[in-house]
């Protein structure tokens, strides 16, 4: 039983470490174009000019 | 390299012969590659940029991404927000940008310009925020590199914002992800208590406490979107879903805290959670749905926005938005364009009115004449002094008609709404009764008589009844999407779904609503020549004779003299006056002159859609009989109404006797759907029982309308009305299942034999069971 002690916190902080996480994407507009998340994961190459400072 | 960039480049043979190699359209016979100029320009700058891979992955419509021969004439310029470290902001809506694969290109031919800085494109909401070093001016040449590519801009618009800011969204979703993580921790311990029958009470209690500690929080802030519904139904008095839901979770929730204090065999957070979880999951769904319709509607409507040309005391002009015009201004009206505001010209105009009255064919106004604010320019441009601002003009006199009348239509009660005003009183009364024999007859302690009255109210909870009519809906509102038809109201299907007759408007619904020639066996060669000269025109008539010979690439070298015609060398294309011919009576005539051979004369008319009459025999067979109701003239009227087979028809009719027609018909019993594209129909759109606008119509229709049909003509109707019947159908059925499973779960709960395991089972297959026979809804 004495197991219980520790496994139930360490449950509970991966839980919650999840719903920080969402929590945290869903304020930073993670959210906000599930569309275009979804299409862009497939193109990864940058823009092929650099940027005048 | 990327994907994208792996992908095999598009080789000339690759690409179907019949397609065309930029958007995708049908090609005529003769041409070779692209379906016109522009296509191919557009493909030679993808192509020089580097972007061809683009073709590889393109998903978009045929058609979608044809850049149109002239672009709009809009200085975005004052549009740039200038940021505290003297960067250029930009935010824009583009249409056309339906695959992620136009994301990229967009992105990628943006940030190939010198300066810009960032480009970001949104997919769900159709924004591109753009960032770039320099003046403001350049707005106008990265809208134009766009223009080029086949993508059309509007500035981001409020109507956007409305459609796109959803704070009730992620509301909704911040509360799904809070229930979910709760009811699954819950159910960790919930089950050790429900095995462990061996456990001593001091370790039960412990973990009653931990299932407390994380079900109270987690039931008051995830619930509260259902406690603010739930409150607003009681102040108007009228028992909902949302007040079952809220009386439901807080009197588990209270039930299981005393039975953690009493130490009881067991707690019911987990179902109370669980249940939270699932509904919300519905509501998010429902509302993504939803979501994508009013985006798609809102981008429609910004593109359309009212822009005027304000021409300024020292002669210059600017671009500014209608509303920004006062009366007195000046304002200068180009050829083809449409009239934001009501004003006087001090000139004779020619105007095609079919938009404010349906009239089909252009009516000149005299000098000083009042010109209604919705007609198009057909003549030359003009210079209008304003007679009323936006909101004190007819099209705002207009819009205050729509509201009366979408206020006198009443609230429309859903089919769930209408089941819970019997239900949820009789699931109260179950509970009461529950408690009083339990307690009174039976003599059981308070807490064991709470505890079944309780579960009463956990058990038939309406999870499955709050779920059964949002997942139909879901479903079938996406099976729309996906067929050019956008529901922009929460209960359009419902109502779509019981309509029994179709009025529809002339102009510009079962008619294009533009003019098209008409074949009169003029030599194809002069057609051709006059068509290539034509494209330099933006006149309503020469942009008809353009589409007419879509093959014809456009000349060069034509002058254009404003309201007369189009000249190139001593060819000459424009009014029969200008060809040296009598006038014509009704301005729908162009005359193609060739230096001294014999005048061509291409005469137009509003021609009838093509599946028109089709569109209505298939609404008859739904038991939809038509009804034709313009504003045009008689004769014209019965000629399309025979044409159409429409029987019934009513000619002259002006916005307040649509209105008045339609609220006689439901005087008389009838569920009008009414079909409508024009200004002058609002009013009737909003007071019909379910109103419906075909492509291309007004805003004002637009906003009016719970349906918005995206594609050309009305054959998406029929389809529509097919999908709604069955949605509707399927949503009966899951109501009756889901009554089924409280048959059998109540007399449980009564008798007290209801564990939480067994609740949690009853909860989540009948969930499963709706959902999974909403998903029937999609087929036709």
């Amino acid at each position: 039983m004495d197991s219980l002690l520790l496994l139930i916190p360490v449950s509970l902080f991966l839980g919650l470490l999840g719903l920080i996480g969402f929590l945290w994407a869903l304020r930073s507009r993670q959210y906000e174009d599930l569309d275009g998340a979804a299409a862009r994961i497939l193109f990864d190459d940058q823009p092929r000019k650099e940027t005048p400072p | 390299m990327s994907l994208i960039g792996r992908a095999e480049p598009v080789a000339p043979g690759a690409v179907s012969a019949a397609a065309c190699a930029h958007c995708g359209a049908r090609l005529a016979p003769g041409q070779d590659r692209f379906c016109c100029t522009g296509c191919e320009g557009a493909h030679a700058l993808v192509a020089g940029l580097g972007l061809a891979s683009f073709y590889g992955r393109q998903a978009t419509e045929a058609g979608t991404l044809r850049p149109e021969a002239m672009a709009a004439g809009l200085d975005l310029a004052p549009f740039a927000e200038t940021m505290k470290d003297g960067t250029q902001r930009l935010e824009l809506v583009v249409s056309g940008l339906t695959c992620g694969a136009c994301v990229w290109l967009v992105e990628q031919a943006l940030a190939a310009e010198p300066n810009v800085l960032s480009a970001r494109a949104s997919l769900s909401a159709r924004r591109l925020t753009v960032t770039w070093r320099g003046a403001a001016a350049r707005a106008n040449d990265l809208v134009a590199l766009l223009a080029r590519l086949g993508f059309r801009v509007a500035p981001w618009s409020p109507a956007c914002l409305r459609a796109t800011e959803d704070a009730e969204g992620r509301e909704l979703t911040r509360a799904l992800g809070i229930a979910a993580f709760g009811s699954m921790n819950i159910m960790l311990v919930s089950v050790a208590v429900w095995v462990g029958t061996d456990m001593g009470p001091a370790l039960r209690h412990g973990l009653h406490w931990l299932a407390a500690l994380i079900g109270m929080p987690v039931v008051l802030i995830a619930g509260l979107p259902f406690y603010k519904s739930a409150w607003a139904a009681i102040r108007a008095g009228r028992p909902s879903m949302d007040l079952a839901i809220s009386l439901g979770v807080l009197a588990t929730a209270l039930m299981s805290l005393s039975e953690t204090i009493y130490n009881g065999p067991y707690t019911w957070f987990d179902g109370a959670t669980m249940l939270l979880a699932l509904l919300l999951a519905g509501r998010v769904f429902d509302r993504a749905a939803r979501r994508r319709a009013r985006q798609s509607v809102a981008e429609l409507l910004a593109l359309q926005e009212g822009i005027v040309t304000r021409l300024l005391a020292d002669g210059r002009s600017e671009a500014i938005p209608a509303e920004r015009a006062a009366a007195g201004d000046r304002i200068l009206v180009a050829a083809g364009e449409r009239l934001r505001l009501d004003g006087v010209a001090a000139a004779p105009a020619l105007l095609d009115a079919a938009a404010t009255t349906g009239e089909s064919v252009p009516r000149s106004f005299e000098a000083g004449a009042a010109l209604p604010a919705g007609a198009v320019n057909m003549g030359a441009a003009f210079t209008m002094t304003v007679t009323a601002a936006a909101k004190d003009g007819s099209l705002a006199a207009m819009a205050r008609l729509l509201e009366r009348a979408e206020q006198a239509k009443g609230r429309f009660v859903a089919v769930a709404d209408r089941a819970a005003r019997y239900y949820v009183p009789v699931v109260h009364a179950v509970a009461a009764v529950t408690f009083a024999v339990w307690w009174g007859v039976l003599d059981a302690p308070w807490q064991v008589a709470l505890v079944n009255a309780v579960c009463v109210l956990l058990i038939t909870c309406p999870c499955a009844l709050a779920l059964a009519v949002p997942a139909v809906q879901v479903v079938s509102v996406g099976a729309l999407f996906r067929r050019g038809v956008l529901v922009t109201s929460a209960t359009a299907l419902e109502r779509l779904a019981t309509a029994d007759l179709a009025v529809l408007d002339k102009t510009g619904t079962l008619t294009e609503g533009r003019p098209v020639l008409i074949p009169e066996g003029q030599d194809p060669e002069a057609v051709a020549r006059a068509a290539a000269m034509a494209r330099a025109s933006r006149h309503p008539l020469a942009q008809a004779l353009a589409r007419a010979c879509p093959e014809a690439p456009a000349a060069d070298g034509v002058r254009e003299i404003p309201g007369q015609g189009l000249e190139r060398g001593d060819a000459r294309l424009g009014s029969p006056i200008f060809c040296g011919l009598g006038p014509s009576a009704d301005g729908m005539t162009l005359v193609f002159r060739d230096g001294a051979a014999e005048p061509v004369v291409f005469r137009f008319a509003d021609r009838m859609r093509d599946d028109a009459p089709a569109a209505v025999t298939a609404l008859r067979e739904l038991g939809l009989d038509a009804e034709l109701l313009s504003g045009d003239g008689e004769g014209a009227v019965s000629a399309v109404a025979w044409q159409a087979g429409i029987p019934d028809w009513r000619a002259g009719a002006d916005p307040v006797t649509k209105q008045a027609r339609i609220a006689a018909l439901k005087e008389a019993g009838r569920r009008p759907l009414m079909v409508g594209d024009g200004i002058n129909d609002a009013a009737a759109l909003a007071a019909a029982h379910v109103s419906a606008s075909p492509a291309g119509a007004t805003d004002l229709a637009q906003t009016a309308s719970d349906l918005v049909l995206q594609r050309e003509g009305l054959g998406a109707l029929p389809a529509a009305i097919r999908i709604a019947r069955r949605a509707q159908a399927i949503a009966r059925e899951n109501i009756g299942l889901s009554l089924v499973y409280n048959v059998f779960a109540v007399p449980l709960a009564v008798a007290g034999l209801v564990t939480p395991l067994v609740a949690a089972a009853v909860m989540a297959s009948s969930s499963i069971v709706v959902v999974l026979n909403a998903l029937r809804a999609a087929k036709e």
